[in-house]
């Protein structure tokens, strides 16, 4: 049975987010004072065979090998489909 | 001194670090594949700059887990000096040689031009030939150049004097207290943004980079400006 996880990482509380903030002041100069933060991540739909792996195992595993830096970045995921 | 310039696919200042360590430097410097298992022989070990793997992911996050760099990571554990220059940075830190980590300029541009540096530390095996809080002038080339660690970590680095070069003048990146280049804990680990490889010789308009290498290299080195 295939898994599909989308997972999300971003900036650290801590971390400038450049283009977060390149894309606030446009938002705001295009009329949206209400607008008061946006943040820039990235996400991975990874799709996972469920029958031979723990899923949770395998996401965390490829989160802290590779897809994370936690020096900058945190992450967080969520199972979107069985099938 | 025998030299390894570790190779990947998309590393495109490895000639001018060649260049700069076999012909200006006349030492033994090998071009030596990130497929390579073995590093025996070699005396030190530079990382070039470049766009390993596209830069895909994180700049160095894919290079980081090539056959060569367990080999890198013992050479540095074993003391023996490792300098990585702009994309060579990068892989250090993401193959945790070196703390922190660089992100996207805060311009969010690709820069490239002469910058300003101070040297913080002259004590270190790659600055010994230069004056403390020395004012040089070096070449960046990066998109993704600004250096962030953590509060303690940077304090830590301060405390320790492992700031080796600091952007003077300007920050152009948004690097955290200016920083442009620093040294692991024990002293032979090297990671820079600027490029000292592309200003070793009067003819590149800049000689500023060269003593980065004649300071590991101490007195073994005769450029062809000296012999002239």
């Amino acid at each position: 049975m295939a898994v599909k996880a989308r997972i999300f990482v971003t900036y650290k509380e801590s971390v400038f987010d450049p283009q977060g903030q390149t894309i606030t002041d446009a938002v705001q100069s295009l009329g949206h004072p209400e607008v008061k933060k946006v943040n820039v991540g990235k996400f991975f739909d990874v799709l996972l065979d469920s029958t031979t792996t723990d899923v949770a195992e395998t996401i965390n595993e490829i989160s802290e090998q590779l897809l994370v830096n936690f020096n900058l970045e945190t992450y967080r995921y969520e199972l979107l489909e069985e099938g | 001194m025998r030299i390894a310039i570790i190779v990947f696919p998309g590393s495109n200042c490895d000639v001018d670090l060649f260049e700069a360590l076999h012909s200006v430097c006349n030492t033994d410097a090998q071009y030596v594949s990130y497929r390579e298992k073995s590093l025996a022989d070699f005396d030190a070990v530079m990382i070039p700059g470049g766009f390993s793997y596209g830069d895909y992911l994180r700049c160095g996050a894919i290079a980081r887990f090539s056959n060569i760099m367990p080999e890198v990571v013992k050479f540095a554990r074993a003391g023996k000096p490792v300098l990585g220059i702009c994309n060579g940075f990068q892989i250090l830190t993401e193959a945790g040689l070196l703390p922190g980590a660089l992100k996207k300029n805060n311009n969010l541009k690709f820069i490239c031009k002469t910058a300003a540096l101070t040297v913080e530390n002259n004590a270190t095996l790659f600055t010994k030939q230069y004056h403390s809080k020395e004012k040089i002038y070096l070449p960046i080339a990066h998109a993704d150049g600004s250096y962030y660690a953590e509060k303690n970590v940077l304090s830590q680095l301060e405390d320790q004097q492992q700031v080796v070069f600091r952007y003077a003048d300007e920050n152009p990146n948004g690097s955290l207290n200016n920083i442009a280049g620093i040294i692991n804990e024990r002293g032979n680990v090297l990671g820079m943004m600027p490029h000292p490889e592309r200003a070793v010789e009067s003819l590149l308009g800049n000689v500023d980079g060269l003593r980065v290498f004649k300071s590991l290299l101490e007195g073994k080195v005769r450029t062809k400006e000296a012999s002239r």
